[in-house]
């Protein structure tokens, strides 16, 4: 008979595909050398919505302002770099360190609430601080962006144009938090997560405490949201107030919800198939990409339940 | 300071009525069914470019055209309810709202391409923008319209669900679903003419907004947080309740707007959190 950590040791093996699929992130080095700025761009919001992941499709919180993590380290990685300290890893840690203090102040308010007050609680503390960046504009450049970014050497290589080292770096904290969330998930503390998301009631009554849980889950997620705004900052120079929009926070649930919610790789499966589609259609306008957006998720919602990886998962169920 | 303060409360209660029409819809549908539907601001958006069509291109008076603005959108609606949303009344909350959020989407940019990204006006008739002087206070006239036509709205709605058949049947729904159903109430079909009725408010209001806020194709998503805050707010299925979080709303932007320009939107956020924090049914919600 199975105990409880020949469980967790079966489910932490790697599967030769995950091998597979972390060989391939290394190709674009070699086979498009001409995308690697896309390239970056891919990994740090692969990295955004692991971290709505772990929130979403673990602990079945619904965040409609996920974007505000992001913005936070995003600024406070630009702010570092641009009075201080351009050298890019202590900035990582600064931003991680500010999402996380934020992350965890709302954390305490989020996980009281379900249903409607909760959609309405991510999405008013996100348009919060959307707004508030855009009225503090000594600090944040407000509308205008925050100009003068200047980020130094990483372990003596600079951000170039054609983005070799952005794509390294990116990659590299990419697979970093990706260990760490694959860690979480497949400990008893990951399993508890789920066990709340299945049944918010039940877990309580057997003893688990749920609320704590949840604010570790939530934290944890606004860290590595800030980590991928930071990486955004390091990689353009620059720091926008779109890092805190709303469409932010849309566009990473869009992305999670087509590679397919609470699976590691839904995240990641998704951003690369969203980014690469805004790229190529890059020429129509943007009003119109919405559209198809929009169409995406209308069809997603009602004949794809799971996302994409959830439809092969499903297939492959099938065909054995 | 004494004028101001008037013309601020005027103009607040206008656009609180303006909100109320706006949002009243959602808040009984969503009471009845649970449903998170993000789309509500896509059918005020219907309703208003169907009343500049109406009017710019076939010449129809203002008035005739708020009628046809409210068929459209009750029409528009009750499709949508019959075709996708009634798949998803037991899903998740999540699905709901990306099925709802696709759904804006994809009407913002079909407005976009009928219609340009343009502003869009439909003028009122000049006997109704007149102004009208009280002591040395100038009130704009529209807005005295507005509120009068605020308030007749709310009065038919109250009426209609304190004083008839259908009214019970709406409230014992919202009261209680499953007991409703056990008593022999329709319960779909009362939530589909409901939801017909509150798609159709919507484009009356999406129609009378024009002269104040103007149309875009982007309406539906930015006045969808303010409707969401009135709903919220005012608590699920209560026609009171949204009526209050509407007018308290509508002023207290307005007197943000004049007041503390500099905070924007800043003070509704923090009002809106700090609301649904003390008290997350909804100041008059049940639940």
């Amino acid at each position: 008979m199975e105990n409880a950590s020949g469980h967790f040791r079966q489910k932490v093996r790697w599967h030769p595909l995950e091998i597979a699929f972390w060989l391939c992130t290394l190709l674009p080095f070699v086979v498009t050398p001409a995308y690697l700025s896309l390239a970056s761009q891919i990994a740090i919001t692969a990295l955004f919505a692991l971290s709505l992941d772990l929130i979403l499709g673990y602990a079945g919180i619904v965040s409609l302002g996920h974007a505000a993590f992001f913005g936070v380290g995003a600024y406070s990685a630009g702010l570092l770099a641009k009075h201080y300290w351009g050298e890019p890893l202590a900035g990582l840690i600064l931003a991680a360190a500010a999402a996380g203090i934020v992350g965890y102040a709302m954390s305490h308010i989020v996980v009281r609430f379900r249903h409607l007050a909760l959609i309405m609680l991510t999405l008013g503390l996100g348009l919060l601080l959307h707004e508030a960046a855009n009225s503090a504009s000594d600090l944040t450049g407000g509308a205008d962006g925050l100009q003068g970014v200047k980020v130094g050497t990483l372990f003596g290589f600079r951000f170039d144009m054609f983005g070799r080292t952005a794509y390294a770096y990116s990659l590299a904290v990419l697979f970093v938090c990706f260990l760490a969330c694959r860690r979480i998930i497949h400990s008893p503390f990951g399993l508890a997560l789920r066990g709340i998301r299945e049944n918010a009631v039940r877990m309580p009554a057997i003893g688990a405490p749920s609320l704590a849980h949840l604010r570790k889950a939530y934290t944890i997620a606004a860290v590595m949201a800030g980590i991928a705004g930071a990486l955004l900052t390091h990689t353009t120079s620059t720091v926008s107030l779109e890092t805190l929009s709303f469409g932010r926070s849309a566009d990473v649930l869009v992305i999670l919800i087509l590679g397919g919610a609470g699976r590691l790789y839904g995240g990641i499966i998704g951003a690369i198939i969203y980014m690469v589609a805004r790229d190529q259609f890059s020429g129509i306008n943007p009003q119109y990409w919405y559209f198809w957006i929009g169409l995406l998720l209308v069809l997603v919602v009602m004949f794809l339940p799971n996302g994409i990886l959830g439809g092969i998962s499903a297939l492959d169920k099938k065909s054995q | 300071m004494l004028s101001s303060l008037a013309t601020v409360l005027f103009d607040g209660f206008a656009y609180g009525m303006l909100l109320f029409l706006l949002s009243v819809g959602l808040s009984v549908t969503l009471g009845m069914m649970n449903f998170v539907n993000l789309a509500h601001c896509s059918f005020a958006a219907v309703g208003g470019y169907c009343t500049v069509t109406l009017m710019n291109s076939f010449g129809w008076p203002f008035l005739a055209s708020l009628p046809m603005a409210f068929i459209a959108a009750a029409l528009v609606s009750v499709v949508l309810e019959r075709t996708l949303y009634r798949h998803l009344y037991r899903s998740s909350d999540l699905d709901q709202c990306l099925l709802t959020i696709g759904i804006v989407f994809v009407s913002v940019a079909a407005f976009a391409w009928f219609y340009t990204t343009e502003q869009q006006s439909a003028r009122p008739p000049e006997w109704l923008r007149a102004p009208i002087t009280v002591g040395d206070i100038n009130f704009a006239g529209y807005r005295l319209f507005l509120i009068v036509f605020g308030l007749a709205v709310t009065a038919l709605l109250v009426l209609l669900l304190e004083r008839t058949r259908f009214g019970a049947q709406v409230r014992a729904a919202v009261d209680n679903q499953r007991m409703a159903r056990g008593l022999g109430i329709d319960v779909d079909r009362a939530f589909m003419i409901t939801f017909a009725l509150g798609g159709g408010l919507a484009g009356l209001g999406g129609a009378l907004a024009i002269e104040v806020v103007g149309l875009d194709p982007t309406f539906a998503l930015a006045f969808l947080v303010y409707v969401l805050i009135v709903v919220a707010v005012g608590g699920l299925g209560s026609i009171g309740g949204s009526f209050a979080a509407a007018v308290v709303l509508g002023i207290s932007d307005m007197a943000g707007k004049y007041y503390f320009p500099w905070l924007g939107a800043f003070l509704i956020y923090l009002v809106m959190v700090a609301l649904l924090m003390w008290r997350p049914a909804g100041l008059f919600g049940k639940r």
